[in-house]
């Protein structure tokens, strides 16, 4: 029971994730062509129906590609986030969750690693959708390409509990499909992804404050900041937050006496 | 206790929504036992190996693997315990040997003794030569093997298994239950073994007779036979559960 152990097992643990999201290459390909459809098709429509006044991060007027980049980046987090979750909920339907939770780690620990995991392949796919997105000629500055990697971690780790945590709520797969309807499109529309704060006050002000009290609100300001090479420290905090809660309350779901095993009715 | 003990139980009881599934069952499994459990649906064996493998919380009693009580030590507890769960928990788009490093690098052993430990188990069940094909190519029989394989990669002192033969052919079956009573023997390794199928007990096999959460009998073969005034386990086990299937 030493560090080592630990060390081991984390490695295990996201070494196999990135194996899984390496060999399934549709995976990859979707999770990349969902925020390139946006980013080429929605953002290029979109771009004359909405004036950008000049707001930090940005000091010049921006096209909207350039605006919802981030929102782009956030997404491809939360959609990994859920999917973790849902791979959560297949392998605790198929029994390999078994296999992790019988292993003498602490479960927060194991848990915690899950999370790496999944943190590490949104983290490719954010970078390899940069790449794209360099060559459609949005383009930070390069050291905002290095600074947003801390933040991606934050954000990744927060949008990956919070899938972690609905992942207790889930008893079957097929529930899954209420998920996107009632967390992956509230979360997303409700932010400040694809419009900001100011422009979504001037049609509600009750829309603005949602938005800005959503957690994946903060996680795209964050982003958005760090890729130009500053740093919004109440986005960080409010994130920060957000992860401890959610992680909290997932571990908590999967503790053996007071989590999902019991109330849901006992062993299959 | 007895440093040979592997498993012991005392007094355990476990209720789901106030219906008592397990109730103040006690057992001891030592090294070099095989010991079956047998029982039909619903009698609690499932529930008993959730609490053993500390998947749920032990409400009321004790469980001690090793002498290690599995609720104030889960760590150690769990370190000695080997798992096949009923349903295969390999993953299946990974090979024999992914599936086997992933557990080794949880139960955190070296590089080095991994590879030696996979080679070992894996040679001991014939399947070494198959050791880079993915587990969806495998039949029913391999898979069963590569999670016993696994299962004994830590080299736990007792090794539960739940019910690891059905839907298995009988050559794969009949394979697998003298493995395991074999490894019993030889690795003086303790074995639980639910199962309902009469077959796969061993005459100097230990017997628990599990039916609505209490234990109704418990012992050698013999013991349980002459206790039940039987001459076949098949009758003992129709007059201790008022003639449920198995």
């Amino acid at each position: 029971m030493n560090l080592m152990h630990y060390w081991r097992a984390m490695w295990g643990i996201i070494g196999r994730e990135l194996w899984r999201f390496i060999t399934q290459r549709e995976r990859f390909i979707s999770a990349l062509v969902r925020p390139l459809v946006w980013l080429f098709v929605f953002a290029a429509g979109f771009r004359a129906a909405l004036g950008l006044a000049i707001t930090p991060p940005y000091e010049t007027y921006i096209l909207y590609e350039v605006y919802i980049t981030p929102g782009l980046i956030g997404m491809i987090q939360l959609f990994n986030g859920m999917q973790s979750s849902l791979s959560m909920v297949y392998d605790r339907e198929m029994g390999s969750m078994r296999i992790l939770m019988v292993c003498p780690l602490p479960r927060w620990f194991l848990l915690l690693s899950k999370l790496l995991a999944g943190t590490g392949v949104s983290i490719i796919q954010v970078y390899v959708f940069l790449i794209i997105a360099w060559f459609y000629d949005i383009q930070a500055p390069l050291q905002g390409y290095i600074w947003i990697l801390p933040t991606l971690v934050l954000s990744g780790l927060m949008l990956g509990a919070l899938g972690l945590l609905l992942s207790t709520f889930i008893k079957q797969l097929e529930n899954f499909a209420g998920v996107m309807n009632f967390v992956i499109f509230p979360l997303f529309f409700m932010s400040t992804a694809l419009y900001p704060l100011w422009k979504m006050k001037e049609s509600s002000v009750l829309l603005s404050k949602l938005a800005e009290y959503n957690p994946f609100s903060q996680a795209v300001e964050m982003i958005r900041f760090a890729l130009y090479g500053q740093f919004d420290q109440h986005a960080f905090l409010y994130t920060l937050g957000a992860f401890s809660l959610f992680m909290a309350a997932a571990i908590l779901g999967y503790n053996p006496s007071k989590g999902i095993m019991v109330k849901k009715g006992g062993p299959n | 206790m007895n440093t040979q003990t592997a498993l012991s139980i005392e007094d355990l009881s476990f209720s789901y929504s106030g219906k008592k599934a397990l109730d103040q069952i006690s057992f001891t499994i030592n090294a070099g036992e095989c010991t079956i459990l047998l029982g039909p649906n619903g009698a609690g064996k499932s529930t008993l190996f959730s609490l053993i493998t500390r998947l749920y919380d032990t409400h009321a009693g004790r469980i001690a693997l090793c002498g290690f009580d599995i609720q104030k030590d889960t760590r150690h507890a769990l370190a000695k315990l080997g798992v096949v769960f009923q349903q295969t928990t390999l993953d299946m788009d990974l090979s024999v040997e992914q599936n086997l490093r992933y557990h080794t690098a949880l139960h955190g052993l070296s590089k080095k003794v991994a590879q030696q430990r996979i080679q070992q188990e894996l040679e001991r069940l014939n399947m070494y030569d198959r050791r880079f094909e993915k587990i969806r190519q495998l039949n029913g029989g391999h898979r069963r093997r590569v999670e016993i394989a696994r299962a004994l990669l830590h080299k736990p002192a007792l090794l539960l298994l739940d019910e690891p033969t059905v839907g298995l052919d009988v050559p794969s079956r009949l394979a697998i239950v003298e493995y395991v009573h074999q490894l019993a023997k030889e690795e003086n390794l303790a074995v639980l073994w639910a199962s309902h199928l009469i077959d796969e007990i061993y005459p100097d096999d230990h017997l628990i007779v599990l039916h609505k959460g209490q234990i109704k009998a418990k012992g050698t073969v013999d013991a349980v036979l002459e206790s039940t005034q039987t001459t076949a386990i098949k009758d003992a086990f129709y007059n201790l559960t008022q003639g449920e299937q198995a």
